[in-house]
């Protein structure tokens, strides 16, 4: 049978992919918020697998608020990035550095 | 070994490499179609964990809307992949220490140890005619209502801003003010109507009879 | 009565109002008429009270008018003690305070010269001077008339700060802001004293009142304060509140503002300066007897305080040449007798001499403030001489003040000044000895340096120039009249009032006694004993010591300054170039403003320049102040670097931290 430590460590695995891929492509805004998105299906994975092995329902109840606020998270952040890009012409996370004292 | 755990592993091996290959294509469009790919496969996981509602909203909402935006942004952004893609060998072994770092410290906590079958058994496989939308639906709309309500909010609050974060004047197009409008005052933003003599008398008979046809008056 | 009392008091302010805020609109005439109304109001009102206390059966009125607030059950109220002793005060204050009104109007009439041209200062100063000196009367009958400690407070400090603002009227003048700055501080002194006094009785008898604290007094009998290795409650009080008097009452070493405030117009000399104000520390001790009787260490510290004032600033007095200074030094010698009185526990003498010496010194002020005039503000005697001739009125005026302040039989000085050198011989306290011989040389002293300025000013040869001298003539009507009022009471009135005041104990009112004397002090009680009428008492005094030493100083002062002066006018300065060190020592006045100016003056100053250089500039502001944000500065001048703006260090510190606290609790 499929344990839920399966399911956890699969859900790790992905997570870490995330992380590295933050690090490898840190220059490239539209890749962070694709690995964003990465992390929060690895977090919908953890609660589904427990939401599954408790039987307890609320678990999908949150991943469902979680999808709805990703949708809009990302919503929003792809229209920064298309005002971003409008006027820098780049979305090189190094050339946004008006904030730096 | 059973066909649901040989199906684990085949959409588990898929999810993994579908995300390994986002975050290592050169290519930002291979990249989401490739995670469009880890996201499918962690449906099959899902539906497979008996959430096929969710399992459903995944494929529908996130591969059908989201990820089509996503594709669409890095269609239309003219990137220069070169520059971005600087550095991704430099940082690859630190990158990659870290995830391993992190991965086994969580190996060693979510390990089989700690949350194997002896402590989390399987439950029994719930039977045809439980439907697992009907029972989210009952928690969703009525003890989560008002979260619900909220979420319905930040979408709309999401739709505001993203097109207002994107809509664009454009200095040709003609507009209309509501407010200079109802902010006209009398006399120098009004019609006035000026009284004149009336220009026939003016006119020299001359010149008046050598145009009588463009007088229209 | 407590509507009679509410005018008394309230009148004179009512003037000082509209004469201070409408002065400009009402003009001079307004000024003078609202102020010398509102004061004579309060003055024919004062002599009625006095009047129905004498010859009707007038009860002693002691009740609040407004409680301002209830603290702790200490309340604070306005009140009225009216008994003989505030009805005598009242009479006094508010008679001579009319004088000086009428006097004023001729005093001030060309106060315009004494301004620069232009001074916005100078503008309405004639107004404004009646609205001080009405403000002044107001202030000194809420002192007399208060029956509380925070009343009388009040009223100390309102008499301080008019006197401030009269010393400096003249505010263009340097001398005359220095010295109403210092007069200011030095009472700042006195009054730190008072109110710690103040502050002592409200501590141990939680009440401000008059009659709660001398019904409690008794009770405190044997207090003993953990201060200075255990000191009697009494007298720790009673040294305190004496503090306070021997500022407002310049005593020694608080005397060192008096002879400075003559730079004030002379009027204000005249009532604040010599009549009234500076009396006000004799009459608060008077007034606070009940408890200065439960000190035997009091009254000696008093004893000695008073008969050093009244010996030694009396011999400054030979050496001075102002004719202004002569007078304030013969002021501070006088308060010095009554002091001196105070100790000897002889309250009502001192009460006595206070009420005819404010006549007389008054008087004396006013006929050399008449002699200004005549001069054009020239105040020095050396440049005056035979004015008896040109201004009559002025000169008997004069004598007749002079008399009366050398104590010539008769005269009204003479009955209170051996009074009180009769009761201090009777004192058996500690320091006794020492004032008798102090006070009995004080009378030649006294009569020597009165002499000397009334042979200087008014006999022998004019010494002034050509063109001063063809303008001398006697002075408006304005001014001789108060000259006159005033030389009436001098002359007579010490033979009036001192058969009640000291003999027949006329302040008691039924069961209330505004004066208690302990038995074992009553230094009065031989007088009451041998009294066989004033003119035995004249004729008694005629045989004593004091007598002939006046008699001897008027003599002295007559030949030198009358017939040796004519003919060697160089006679004044052989006479002080013979005194030597001496004189230098006069001249000086003992080195107190020296002393003063170099130690506390030097000492405060240098004190703050440290305090300002080493703690405010080098501590709080470069070290605090500018330090702390000069540091926050440079940390964060370095702690910048750590932001660099990029998203993916923050990214970075993040999954650090993440890892590091994985790893905390995975190792645990």
């Amino acid at each position: 049978m499929i344990a839920l430590s399966d399911y956890l460590i699969l859900a790790a695995g992905l997570f870490m992919l995330a992380v590295a891929g933050i690090f490898l492509n840190r220059k490239n805004v539209i890749l962070l918020l694709m690995c964003i998105e990465l992390m929060l299906l690895a977090v919908n994975m953890n609660f589904v697998a427990f939401s599954h092995f408790l039987g307890d329902m609320t678990g999908q109840v949150f991943v469902f608020f979680i999808l709805t606020v990703a949708a809009a998270e990302a919503a929003i952040g792809l229209a920064i990035l298309v005002v971003l890009f409008r006027n820098q012409q780049s979305i090189n996370v190094e050339d946004l550095d008006s904030l730096k004292g | 070994m059973g066909f649901e755990k040989f199906l684990f592993y085949v959409f588990a091996a898929i999810t993994l490499f579908a995300a390994g290959m986002v975050i290592t294509r050169r290519n930002p469009v291979h990249a989401v179609l490739y995670l469009v790919l880890a996201f499918i496969s962690s449906a099959a996981l899902w539906i497979l964990l008996e959430a096929e509602f969710l399992g459903i909203v995944l494929v529908l909402v996130y591969v059908g809307a989201v990820m089509v935006l996503f594709l669409f942004v890095v269609m239309m952004l003219d990137v220069d992949i070169a520059t971005l893609r600087a550095g991704f060998i430099r940082y690859l072994p630190i990158g990659a220490l870290i995830a391993v770092v992190l991965a086994l410290e969580i190996f060693l906590i979510v390990g089989p140890a700690n949350f194997g079958l002896q402590q989390f058994p399987s439950p029994v496989p719930a039977g045809p005619d439980v439907s697992n939308t009907e029972e989210l639906g009952l928690l969703l709309y009525t003890l989560y209502v008002y979260p619900f309500e909220i979420a319905a909010v930040i979408l709309l609050v999401a739709i505001v801003a993203a097109i207002r974060l994107t809509l664009r004047r454009r200095p040709d197009t003609k507009y209309m003010d509501p407010a200079k409008q109802v902010r006209v005052k009398k006399g120098p933003d009004r019609i006035r109507i000026v009284k004149m003599p009336s220009e026939s008398a003016a006119v020299p008979p001359v010149a008046a009879s050598a145009a009588p046809q463009e007088s229209t008056e | 009565m407590e509507n009679v009392y509410l005018t008394i008091v309230l009148a004179p302010l009512l003037g000082a109002v509209i004469a201070g805020f409408f002065g400009g609109r009402i003009g001079r005439q307004g000024a003078h008429a609202v102020t010398i109304a509102g004061v004579g109001l309060s003055t024919a009102l004062s002599l009625m009270v006095l009047a129905r206390f004498i010859w009707g059966d007038l009860p002693v009125y002691n009740e609040a008018v407004y409680t301002w607030m209830v603290s702790d059950g200490i309340r604070f109220e306005v009140g009225f003690l009216v008994d003989r002793l505030t009805a005598l005060m009242m009479a006094t204050v508010t008679f001579v305070s009319l004088m000086v009104h009428i006097y004023t109007i001729g005093y001030m009439a060309d106060d315009e010269h004494n301004w620069p041209k232009g001074a916005l200062t100078g503008k309405n100063s004639y107004q404004r001077f009646f609205s001080y000196i009405s403000l002044f009367t107001f202030s000194m009958l809420m002192l007399v008339m208060s029956n509380n400690f925070m009343q009388l407070f009040f009223g100390w400090e309102a008499v301080g700060l008019v006197s401030y603002l009269l010393i400096g009227f003249w505010s263009t003048r340097e001398t005359a802001i220095f010295a109403n700055l210092k007069a200011f501080l030095v009472n700042r002194v006195g009054d730190f004293g008072f109110i710690l006094g103040i502050a002592a009785i409200a501590m141990y008898f939680n009440s401000m009142d008059y009659a709660e604290v001398f019904a409690a007094a008794p009770a405190h009998a044997g207090t003993q304060v953990a201060l200075f290795g255990g000191v009697s409650l009494m007298t720790l009080i009673c040294i305190l509140l004496f503090i306070g008097a021997m500022g407002k009452s310049a005593q020694v070493p608080l005397h060192v503002w008096l002879p400075d405030s003559m730079e004030g117009p002379t009027p204000i000399s005249a009532l604040i300066h010599a009549a009234t104000m500076v009396t006000a520390g004799v009459f608060m001790v008077a007034r606070m007897s009940p408890l200065f009787e439960m000190s035997e260490t009091a009254l000696s510290f008093i004893l000695i305080i008073g008969a050093t004032t009244a010996l030694f600033m009396g011999l400054i007095g030979l050496v001075q040449n102002d004719i202004k200074r002569v007078v304030a030094y013969s002021t501070l010698s006088q308060l010095g007798y009554m002091v001196t009185a105070l100790g000897a526990s002889a309250y009502a003498a001192g009460m006595f001499h206070l009420m005819t010496h404010a006549f007389f010194k008054a008087l004396l002020f006013l006929a050399a403030g008449s002699v200004i005039i005549a001069l054009h503000h020239k105040q020095d005697i050396r440049e005056m001489g035979g004015l008896r001739r040109y201004m009559p009125i002025t000169w008997i005026t004069a004598l007749i003040g002079s008399l009366a302040l050398i104590g010539f039989p008769a005269f009204s000085g003479f009955f209170s000044k051996d009074a009180i050198i009769e009761a201090v011989g009777h004192s058996t306290l500690y320091g006794s000895g020492y004032a008798v011989v102090l006070l009995t040389i004080g009378v030649f002293v006294t009569a020597l340096y009165s002499f000397r300025m009334y042979f200087l000013v008014f006999h022998g040869k004019p010494r002034m120039d050509e063109h001063t001298r063809h303008h001398l003539h006697e002075t408006p009507w304005v001014v001789t009249l108060p000259l006159v009022l005033l030389a009436i009471p001098s002359v007579v009135l010490g033979w009036l009032v001192i058969e009640p005041l000291l003999v027949t104990n006329w302040f008691a009112t039924g069961d209330w006694s505004p004066i208690v004397v302990a038995p074992e002090h009553d230094t009065l009680q031989p007088l009451r004993e041998h009294w066989h009428g004033q003119w035995a008492f004249v004729l008694h005094g005629m045989t004593m010591p004091p007598f002939f030493l006046a008699m001897g100083g008027l003599a002295s002062a007559a030949v030198l300054w009358w017939f040796t002066f004519a003919k060697n006018p160089k006679i004044d300065d052989q006479l002080q170039a013979m005194g030597g060190p001496v004189t230098k020592v006069l001249q000086s006045k003992y080195g107190f403003d020296d002393f003063n100016q170099k130690v506390f003056a030097g000492g405060s100053r240098l004190l703050g320049r440290v305090l300002w250089l080493g703690g405010d500039r080098a501590i709080i502001d470069d070290g605090v102040v500018n330090g702390s944000a000069h540091r926050v500065t440079a940390l964060a001048q370095r702690a910048r670097h750590l932001q660099t703006g990029y998203l993916y260090h923050y990214a970075i510190a993040m999954i650090v931290g993440l890892i590091g606290l994985l790893t905390f609790f995975v190792v645990l």
